[in-house]
């Protein structure tokens, strides 16, 4: 996750480090701008023509160009100021060829003339020949059908850039007075939309122009201790999704009810702030957790970040591979296991799918990056593991015809590559809620909300924290507790699991922030699940003294 | 137009945007760059690619009501259109108490760091640079994955009170892993210049080959407190932690670990061993960075901690003025000062430890503390009696760079290290630590 470069372009300084994880990419734009200036379709045909021609005659075998316009807007307030309104545009084409066999990327900067798109796809044909002399195995690419002119858009309700700024305005610092008035010290709150206009087309025969939408609403509340200099913080609950700005209007059907309220489709900031800022409060007099074995049962709010390391990373074929061995890091879950059939990565509990299709998640779109069409399919099925998730140039090495759908790129100045689906666990199958769940724990800790994360690069050590941890004895929500973190390791832990609730509390998690690749890229993944249960997991106090 | 302009060229355009401005203040910043890579894995290229952008950020004001406006198009009409967008957004945006005003002309300090060896790197150079090194690995039948990167440009600045600032820079990043054929050892190397003469892909190479076939076949060792010698590429992932997080307001306000009770920060304090210095100097030699801030404040040769003691926090221009003081921008880019013994004779000198290259997946788990959690990776080496006993296993430690940095034993010659967490440059010595905590042990190669 990128952090740094937010925290560099934002001008917001380091005060900006107590706000959650939010990098900027493009430049700052005006509010009007951003809802005008979206290019004809027929103008990006005949500058993606250009491109395909171009690379062509200088001898690519195969080319696609990707014509992006990304808008993001961020409204970022603390307590009664807002800090700053930020619209940022990016406009430029990215072309790839791969030409002698070899990979080649060109990107361009407001590229508006089929002059420009010719030049940068020539540029990609110079690049991947002098790479091609370095090269001993030539790209071998799945084959994909042209789907001709195509469109796909985010199925939104509220076009939240339409939204007036004022509104936003009223909404976060609506949100602050209440925390602040129940006891918060400090509080922080942003609300990020994102939109991304992009058109792909491929010497395929594809023209695909796709019109996606993020939304994002969070905050951060502080609660300071006066004598002891203690400080405690209370992320929120929501989670971003593939929506527009319905996902702020609130809808009793989308709260469960519990201990805290946590929401499914539609998030009730407001509600959630008050709650945020006693539990900030209460949090500084929590009893410091005793270290040892617990049985875990994980709110969907917490358990999608662990689905995200511990299964969706592992399970990208390119780690496998050894594609990412310079960075981000190779898997355990090598081709042998996989080919064995039998590798149980857990118990039988355990369905774990990948879905670029989900309405409502981060990751749904039409069609991925280079032009294929997306779908499901499962990755783990009754705790066997089955299949990874391969893109076009990969799936020849897992005996499959055609790609996964499942490349990206964060902008039209990046190369697309294999990316994380959503990636999700199936809900339990027999009827189950969380209290029936709870009443069967004798020592556990209830854990919501996601909190410091951090697995080893093969994808076997991890270490988890959280928003909230509540001790459970004998089948009750006793006291809450601080200091709490999990560390396992992924079979292990997947293979603990013996319960998973039914569809009815099946949420989605996620981050805009996936960072992989280098030059590093961002991507945003969603990750569903219903609550589950882990039982004996190791648990280790945080606590410090300086 | 070309992308990168020259000094005399981007004061004329700044002064020509600054001449269409009817605000009461108006601030113009402009960046140009050029970007090059090359990526490989199992001994073959990738992706590579290449990236031309530009850009103008044009904010005006009017009293405290700010706007802020871009553009990627150069020609007359374009800007006079992102001034007035700028404009428009400042009479509709609200009241922002914490805007200070622009800052006045200033006088900067010489740095220098743009390299034409840099600014002239094409396709073939690149390949040719990253062919030295896959040779040697495909040589020694061990499988590389790497990654070459460059850029240059220039960013500029001119403000209505007749501030201007110019700088050009260059870099280059390199870094490889290598992995034994049967993924039982992995060594890693990662260099950063701005000048690309000073890279030698062959020589770096050479050190992720010898710790790759070093680290295979590594056994397990109990978690515990060890005494642990940090290379400095392990070392710079968790001080920049400290770095990050001294920023004078969030103390001020109570939720930095440099916050004490009743509203008081750590300034002035000692903090760490005595022979512990931080500073920042954009005209370091083998560091050069932007001698001036994003607003155009001056950034000078600054000590932050110095002989253990907090010397300086960051300040806003708001803060600073709320304190009654001068602003302190953040550093554009952080030295440690170094110790005089070598590797070999830290090594040399330790009964029992553990010698870590290289950590990974850095995270803040208490900020009060600045308890940080992450792993060992790419070569891990047991230490008895002096000597490289045998590689060990990848451990997962939980522990603050604050208590390190306390239990500070000797410090090495400080070199340019490139973070493998944020890829910012640093200078930081290797270092030798009593008492690391590590939590538990990983499977991981």
């Amino acid at each position: 996750m990128k952090r740094r470069n937010f925290l560099q372009l934002s001008g917001m300084g380091l005060g900006a480090a107590m706000l959650p994880n939010i990098p900027i990419m493009g430049n700052t734009v005006s509010y009007e701008a951003l809802l005008n200036g979206s290019m004809d379709v027929a103008v990006k045909k005949r500058l993606a023509d250009a491109a395909l021609n171009a690379a062509k005659s200088k001898g690519a075998s195969y080319t696609d160009i990707r014509i992006g316009r990304y808008l993001n807007q961020f409204v970022v307030t603390r307590e009664d100021k807002v800090q700053n309104i930020v619209n940022t545009e990016s406009y430029g084409v990215g072309v790839r060829v791969i030409a002698d066999g070899c990979w080649g990327f060109a990107a361009v900067v407001d590229a508006k003339s089929e002059a420009d798109t010719a030049r940068a796809a020539e540029e990609a044909v110079a690049i991947a020949k002098a790479n091609a002399r370095l090269l001993k195995e030539p790209v071998v690419l799945a084959p994909q059908k042209g789907f001709g002119e195509v469109s796909w858009k985010t199925p939104i309700v509220k076009n939240a850039f339409e939204v007036p700024i004022q509104e936003k305005v009223d909404l976060l610092l609506g949100v602050n007075d209440a925390a602040m008035k129940n006891g918060a010290n400090y509080m922080n709150s942003v609300l990020f939309l994102v939109n991304e206009q992009k058109y792909f087309a491929s010497s395929d025969g594809s023209y695909i122009d796709q019109d996606i939408h993020r939304t994002w609403p969070i905050f951060n509340v502080t609660c300071i201790d006066p004598k002891s200099g203690k400080f405690e913080t209370r992320n929120a609950l929501s989670a971003p999704m593939g929506m527009g700005y319905e996902y702020l209007q609130t809808n009793p059907k989308d709260k469960i009810s519990g201990i805290t309220t946590r929401y499914n489709k539609g998030y009730d900031m407001l509600e959630d702030a008050i709650s945020a800022a006693q539990q900030a409060k209460a949090k500084l007099s929590a009893k410091s957790v005793e270290a040892g074995k617990y049985d875990l049962v994980l709110d969907p709010s917490h358990l999608w970040l662990t689905i995200h390391e511990s299964v969706g990373h592992p399970l990208e074929l390119d780690r496998v591979l050894g594609y990412e061995a310079n960075f981000a890091g190779t898997s355990f879950a090598t081709l042998d296991k996989w080919e064995s059939k039998n590798f149980n990565y857990g118990s039988k509990e355990v369905t774990l799918f990948a879905d670029k299709t989900q309405v409502g998640s981060l990751g749904a779109v039409g069609w991925d990056d280079e032009g294929v069409n997306t779908k499901k399919w499962d990755l783990v099925k009754d705790g066997t593991l089955v299949n990874y998730q391969a893109i076009r140039d990969q799936a020849h090495i897992i005996g499959e015809k055609e790609s996964h759908g499942c490349c990206y790129a964060d902008s039209w100045s990046s190369v697309q590559f294999q990316r994380m689906a959503n990636v999700s666990l199936a809900p339990g199958k027999t009827p189950l809620s969380v209290e029936e769940m709870i009443k069967d724990v004798k020592k556990g800790i209830y854990i919501i909300g996601d909190g410091s994360f951090s697995i080893d690069q093969q994808r076997y050590n991890f270490q988890f924290g959280g928003q909230l941890y509540y001790e459970i004895k004998d089948g009750k929500i006793g006291e809450m507790l601080k200091d709490v973190a999990y560390q396992s390791n992924t079979q292990e832990f997947w293979n603990s699991c013996t319960k998973v609730c039914d569809d009815r509390d099946y949420r989605l998690g996620g981050s805009f922030f996936d960072g992989k690749g280098q030059p590093s890229q961002s991507s945003a993944v969603s990750h569903g699940s219903s609550t589950a249960r882990f039982d004996g997991v190791n648990v280790i106090n945080t606590a410090r003294k300086i | 137009m070309s992308i990168i302009l020259t000094e005399t060229e981007a004061k004329a355009l700044l002064t020509k945007i600054i001449g269409f401005s009817k605000a009461d203040e108006c601030i113009v910043n402009i960046v140009g760059e050029r970007r090059g890579n090359i990526r490989y894995a199992r001994n073959e290229v990738s992706t590579s690619g290449a990236l031309t952008n530009k850009n103008i950020a044009v904010t005006s004001a009017f009293g405290n009501k700010v706007g802020t406006a871009t553009i990627d198009e150069f020609d007359d009409a374009s800007l006079e259109k992102v001034v007035r967008r700028a404009e428009e957004l400042a009479r509709l945006a609200p009241e922002n108490p914490e805007y200070e005003g622009l800052v006045e002309p200033q006088k900067y300090m010489k740095a220098n760091g743009f390299f034409d060896s840099t600014a002239g790197i094409n396709p073939d150079k690149r390949a040719e640079k990253v062919a030295q090194s896959l040779e040697l690995c495909r040589d020694e039948k061990l499988v590389g994955a790497g990654f070459l990167e460059d850029q240059y440009g220039y960013t500029a600045i001119m403000n209505s009170k007749g501030l201007f600032a110019y700088y050009a820079s260059s870099n280059v990043n390199f870094s490889l892993t290598v992995r034994t054929e049967d993924g039982k050892g992995s060594g890693y190397v990662a260099k950063g210049y701005s000048d690309f003469d000073k890279l030698n892909t062959v020589s770096a190479t050479k050190t992720a080959l010898q710790k790759a076939k070093a680290s295979a076949s590594a056994q397990a060792i109990e978690p515990g407190k060890y005494t642990v010698i940090l290379e400095a590429t392990a070392a710079t992932v968790l001080l920049e932690n400290i770095f990050f997080g001294m920023d004078a307001r969030s103390a001020d306000e109570g939720r930095s670990f440099f916050s004490k009770p009743g509203g008081k920060t750590k300034l002035g304090e000692k903090i760490v061993d005595e022979a512990v210095t931080f500073y920042s100097d954009p005209a370091h030699p083998e560091l050069p960075s932007s001698p001036w801030s994003g607003e155009g404040l001056p950034q000078e040769k600054l000590k932050w901690i110095d002989k253990g003691v907090v010397k300086n926090l960051a300040y806003s221009i708001f803060w600073a003025k709320k304190k009654g003081i001068k602003p302190v921008p953040f550093p554009n880019n952080m030295i440690m000062e170094g110790g005089k013994s070598s590797l070999e004779e830290m090594i040399k000198s330790t009964k029992r430890g553990i010698l870590v290259t290289k950590l990974w997946y850095i995270r803040p788990v208490d900020p009060q503390t600045l308890l940080l959690t992450g792993l060992t990776r790419d070569g891990t080496f047991y230490i008895e009696d002096g000597k490289i006993k045998h590689p060990i296993k990848n451990l997962r430690f939980n522990e603050s760079p604050i208590i390190m940095l306390n239990n500070l034993e000797t410090l090495g010659i400080s070199e340019r290290v490139v973070s493998t967490e944020s890829n910012q440059n640093y200078m930081i010595p290797p270092m030798k630590i009593r008492e690391f905590t590590f939590s538990s042990l990983s499977d991981a190669v």
